[in-house]
């Protein structure tokens, strides 16, 4: 009995914070213009797990916040400019650049809403890195990069540029069904020696703080992200390994074929989300 | 009565157990998570206990958990209920069961073990994302969990 007075006390100190620290109510409108869809009804494939899908934008400080809003503030928008250069840059055997074939970057707006996506001749889950590289390598006779690399970055950051405000609206089904299966599994599983999940920080724990750290929900619409710990741009995949190793785990690394099942799944969770990057965290 | 039972007990054992602390794959739960059982026979150091607490390579309890008694370290957590008080409801065998391995507890609990060395998915060696060392260490030694065990017994209110 003193234990469940004990709990109902403890419920009642930390309903507060619990309830209101979850999301702020701020609405994210870049430069003034493009309103993001930033909040949203979960896709039927989270019933039972999320009712509100919420961008990490919400979690963030108000100052860190402010530096999204316009594009002269956010920092990431740099690179953006930096890969506009590299797009009509020709590269390799081939002397072709990315416009050779695709013309200006507004040509791919909603590509990267849709990625990762099931590549038919390949007969795999491709993230937009990896089709990007298909191009170096194939068309471009160029060295593809690495995961996560500054050019691959900048370029998708440009990629999430040309389609902001787009709602994410990546497939889970037909052939993609089995890496998202697989991803699903990896989000569940408890690794290390913290036995940690990404559902047990993202999913049970959003809004609830770890330390100092605004627990959001861990999506990824909004990548690339600046990061103003790094002062860089930085990767889904290299956030996720980040994520991994504090869990005292043995982490995989950015291009394995789980990170590629991971990423698919966790763009799945954010349906409904605008694309948003490059964002700005902390 | 039973703390001083158990008390004397400890201290019989004490020279032996010293030397020799209960491995993380010995310890004796009880159906309830509970562990008897002093794991090293050495009474706790309470204000040990509480360093390892608001460290942030070793307990980090305050990661998650407020303490006002901890209040001084910066920054506790919003994940799990406060620990205030908890010293005056639990008993110290149920507070080393919580701390050793909370799941034996709380099942399916986001807390994680501290004394457990076997079991894990991909355990790594502390926080460098590489493999773990086939001698897996527990994130906190049989004295230090005798310490925070010591510590939170002294949160009666
Ligand atoms: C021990 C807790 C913990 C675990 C487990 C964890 N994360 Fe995180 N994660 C954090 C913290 C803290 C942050 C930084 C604050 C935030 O954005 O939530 C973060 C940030 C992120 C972000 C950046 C979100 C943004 O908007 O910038 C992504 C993506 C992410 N995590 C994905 C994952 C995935 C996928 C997993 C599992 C492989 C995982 N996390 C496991 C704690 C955790
Ligand atoms: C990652 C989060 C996390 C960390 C780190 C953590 N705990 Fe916990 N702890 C919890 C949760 C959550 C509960 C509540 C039980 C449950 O529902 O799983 C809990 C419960 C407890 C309880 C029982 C409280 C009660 O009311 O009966 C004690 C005691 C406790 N923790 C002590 C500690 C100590 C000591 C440490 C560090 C050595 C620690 N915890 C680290 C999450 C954590």
């Amino acid at each position: 009995m003193k234990i469940k007075a004990l709990t109902a006390v403890a419920a009642l100190m930390l309903s507060a914070p619990m309830a209101f620290a979850e999301a702020d109510e701020d609405q994210l409108i870049i430069n003034g213009d493009v309103a993001m869809i930033s909040k949203t009804a979960a896709a039927p494939h989270l019933e039972g797990a999320l009712s509100e899908v919420i961008s990490g934008w919400h979690f963030r400080d108000n100052e860190t916040q402010a530096m999204q809003l316009d594009d002269f503030d956010n920092p990431g928008m740099v690179f953006v400019d930096l890969a506009r250069d590299a797009w009509a840059t020709a590269e390799g055997t081939e002397g072709k650049s990315c416009a050779s074939c695709h013309g200006e970057p507004e040509a791919m707006a909603g590509v990267k809403a849709v990625y990762p996506k099931w590549n038919e001749t390949a007969g795999e889950v491709r993230t937009l890195q990896m089709q990007m590289n298909d191009c170096r390598t194939t068309r471009m006779g160029a060295e593809a990069w690495k995961t996560d690399a500054k050019e691959a970055l900048n370029m998708e950051a440009l990629m999430a540029v040309v389609s902001r405000g787009m709602p994410m609206n990546v497939a889970i089904d037909g052939p993609a069904a089995e890496t998202w299966a697989k991803g699903k599994e990896i989000y569940y599983t408890r690794y290390g020696q913290l036995e940690l999940s990404c559902a047990n920080c993202h999913e049970q724990n959003y809004g609830n703080y770890i330390r100092s750290d605004h627990l959001s929900q861990g999506q990824i619409e909004a990548f690339p992200a600046y990061r103003l710990k790094d002062a860089a741009l930085v990767g889904v995949q290299s956030r996720f390994k980040g994520c991994v190793r504090d869990t005292r785990a043995e982490t995989f690394s950015p291009g394995s074929p789980e990170f590629i099942a991971l990423e698919l799944y966790v763009a799945s969770r954010g349906n409904g989300l605008s694309v948003e990057g490059p964002s700005v965290r902390n | 009565m039973r703390l001083t039972a158990l008390a004397a007990a400890a201290i019989l054992v004490a020279g032996v157990a010293n030397a020799n602390p209960v491995a993380p794959t010995d310890v004796a739960y009880d159906d309830s998570g509970a562990v008897a059982e002093s794991l090293t026979g050495v009474a706790g150091d309470a204000a040990n206990g509480a360093k390892v607490m608001t460290d942030r390579g070793k307990g980090n309890c305050v990661a998650c958990h407020a303490v006002t008694a901890l209040s001084d370290a910066p920054f506790h957590g919003t994940v799990a209920p406060t620990l205030d008080g908890v010293g005056g409801v639990r008993s110290e065998a149920e507070l080393r069961g919580i701390v050793a391995n909370a799941k034996m507890t709380f099942e399916g609990s986001v807390m994680p073990p501290f004394y457990k060395t076997t079991g894990f998915t991909r355990p790594g060696d502390g926080y460098t994302g590489k493999a773990a060392p086939a001698d897996l260490a527990p994130i906190l030694t049989a004295q230090e969990i005798e310490d925070v065990v010591a510590f939170l017994a002294t949160l009666k209110d």
